[in-house]
């Protein structure tokens, strides 16, 4: 490991991989920074299939994935620090000095640029309210995924499901391979979150049930859970009284959302979008603070990894242009309209490449047979439509802004 | 008729089958030729880890190379649990030959084992 990079990447997963390979194949000297023993991130423990369908149009399992950037960034010998923390990250005016721990111990590294991407972590059963002890036996998805996967582990014999995301009914299937006995996903919204065809291969597959409407309100058990109390919920999500049920079990696997990890963003004083909960940040994925980009989970939650891995290649090329040569950007807002839960970028830079601006939006509900829209000084540049619209699917368009010159709206019409 | 969700990509289309096997609601011809399947020999991947001998590398992922009749998964699931891998492998490359008898064998998914000295 050197003392000075032209791009430290944050976080060794999807989004840091591909923003790692960029950036050398642009021409930057390039440090990735990994708190776990491997690189991979996330997808060392997805072990399921269903990645790369749009990157590669093929079936890929998680490690298969992270196996093809992997094995790039060691053909491109890219500098690689495992079991490293950062601890600190400083700015001054020739750059960012980054401190980090590792068993080496603790060091200083200097860096022209800082690619954030941290991924997310996991809400928590304390953040959503659920009433009783602290016993063992409530875990979140990602946490019974990587104790099954990663250390052959079995957390569960009886468990309830809470939430109908994709990584709950993935381990549904899981756990029920492994011998346990899901007892029953529970999801609080009238509609299921994951996709379609998870809800088949994962519980219709296997005969487990999937009860909408209904939620955990109390866990049962001082040392080890015992029983978790449902509820059914109106469609405000209210507890509705008289609909209490006892649900004896040992385990309670909670996948109620994913928190982009911004604590390094936030100690930097950089805006945070509070839509996203990812940095605000303009069309070259840079953020608003000069020198930091951003990529990934952090960024904002997406569905597809292949999108994380086009934000990684966004940023990192990005990053390596910046390092060459800085500029003072040209920032407008793009403004968000009918119909738009969250929109990436929040900013279009005047003075880069607008070509091929892509954009990555998530819809404010359910919906099909809609048009996205990218308006431009009043005028509609850009129409795309849409058959099938889901609040938790990221909806990927690509226009040409080039010579654009006032503000730009998206919008869901 | 039979209303089948197909699992070939995120769309998730729902296809309608008829009794003389006409098919609906696909927006491609992969989800034709799912359908088709699924109601005449239903069949999935394997997905699962197995042990190994090496001490950084307890489990690693295992796939099978293609898919099985659906009604074997579980007990594929219980085999692979039951290897132990102790030779170096690479993406690809055999763990089980011909699982459970179906032609199809599991092969692993990483290459963290090539990297052990």
């Amino acid at each position: 490991m050197k003392d000075r990079y032209d791009a430290a990447v944050i976080g060794g997963g999807p989004a840091g991989l591909a923003a790692a390979i960029s950036a050398k194949e642009n021409g930057a000297e390039v440090l990735i920074i990994e708190r776990e023993n491997a690189l991979g991130g996330i997808l060392k423990q997805c072990i399921h299939d269903g990645f790369g369908l749009i990157r590669y149009g093929e079936k890929l399992t998680g490690p298969e994935y992270a196996w093809r950037d992997i094995e790039k960034v060691r053909k491109l010998e890219i500098d690689t620090a495992l079991l490293t923390f950062v601890l600190d990250v400083r700015a001054d005016e020739d750059g960012y000095e980054l401190v980090l721990t590792s068993r080496e111990g603790i060091r200083k590294v200097r860096t022209a640029a800082l690619i954030l991407a941290t991924g997310c972590r996991e809400r928590t059963g304390k953040q959503i309210f659920i009433h009783g002890d602290r016993p063992a036996g409530i875990l979140t998805a990602g946490c019974a995924q990587d104790l099954v996967n990663l250390k052959g582990q079995m957390p569960a014999h009886r468990a309830v499901i809470l939430g109908s995301g994709d990584i709950g009914l993935i381990m549904a299937r899981r756990l029920t391979l492994e011998g346990a006995e899901v007892i029953g996903v529970y999801e609080a919204k009238s509609r299921p979150g994951g996709l379609a065809r998870n809800i088949s291969q994962c519980l219709d597959d296997y005969g487990i049930p999937l009860h909408l409407s209904t939620t955990v309100t109390r866990t049962i058990g001082k040392d080890r859970l015992e029983a978790v109390e449902v509820m059914k919920v109106s469609e405000d999500l209210e507890p509705l009284p008289g609909t209490e049920e006892i649900v004896p079990c040992d385990t309670l696997i909670l996948s109620v959302g994913l928190i982009p990890e911004n604590e390094l963003a936030e100690s930097l004083d950089i805006r945070i979008c509070p839509q996203t909960k990812g940095p605000y940040a303009d069309n070259t994925l840079h953020t608003l603070k000069e020198g930091v980009f951003s990529a990934g989970n952090c960024l904002s939650v997406n569905d597809l990894v292949d999108y994380v891995s086009e934000n990684g290649m966004i940023a990192g090329r990005s990053a390596a242009a910046w390092v060459r040569k800085k500029r003072e950007r040209d920032l407008v807002p793009v403004k968000t309209g009918k119909g738009i839960g969250s929109c990436v970028p929040q900013y279009l830079d005047k003075g880069s490449d607008l070509k091929k601006t892509v954009f990555w939006l998530r819809s404010d509900t359910d919906d099909h047979d809609r048009e996205a829209v990218i308006r431009t000084g009043g005028n509609a540049v850009f129409r795309k439509k849409i058959r099938t619209i889901r609040q938790a699917e990221t909806i990927r368009i690509e226009a040409d802004l080039s010579g654009m010159k006032e503000e730009a709206e998206v919008s869901l019409e | 008729m039979r209303e089948i969700i197909c699992i070939v990509c995120p769309n998730g289309c729902e296809l309608k089958v008829g009794e003389d096997f006409s098919v609906s609601g696909n927006l491609c011809e992969r989800g034709r030729q799912f359908a088709l399947q699924e109601i005449r020999d239903p069949r999935r991947t394997v997905t699962t880890v197995c042990r190994t001998v090496f001490p950084d590398h307890p489990f690693v992922p295992v796939r099978s190379a293609g898919e099985i009749p659906k009604d074997l998964v579980p007990r594929a699931v219980r085999e692979a649990g039951k290897k132990i891998i102790d030779t170096p492998l690479g993406i690809g490359e055999t763990v089980i030959e011909n699982i459970l008898g179906t032609g199809t064998d599991i092969i692993i998914c990483t290459n963290e084992l090539k990297e052990v000295r």
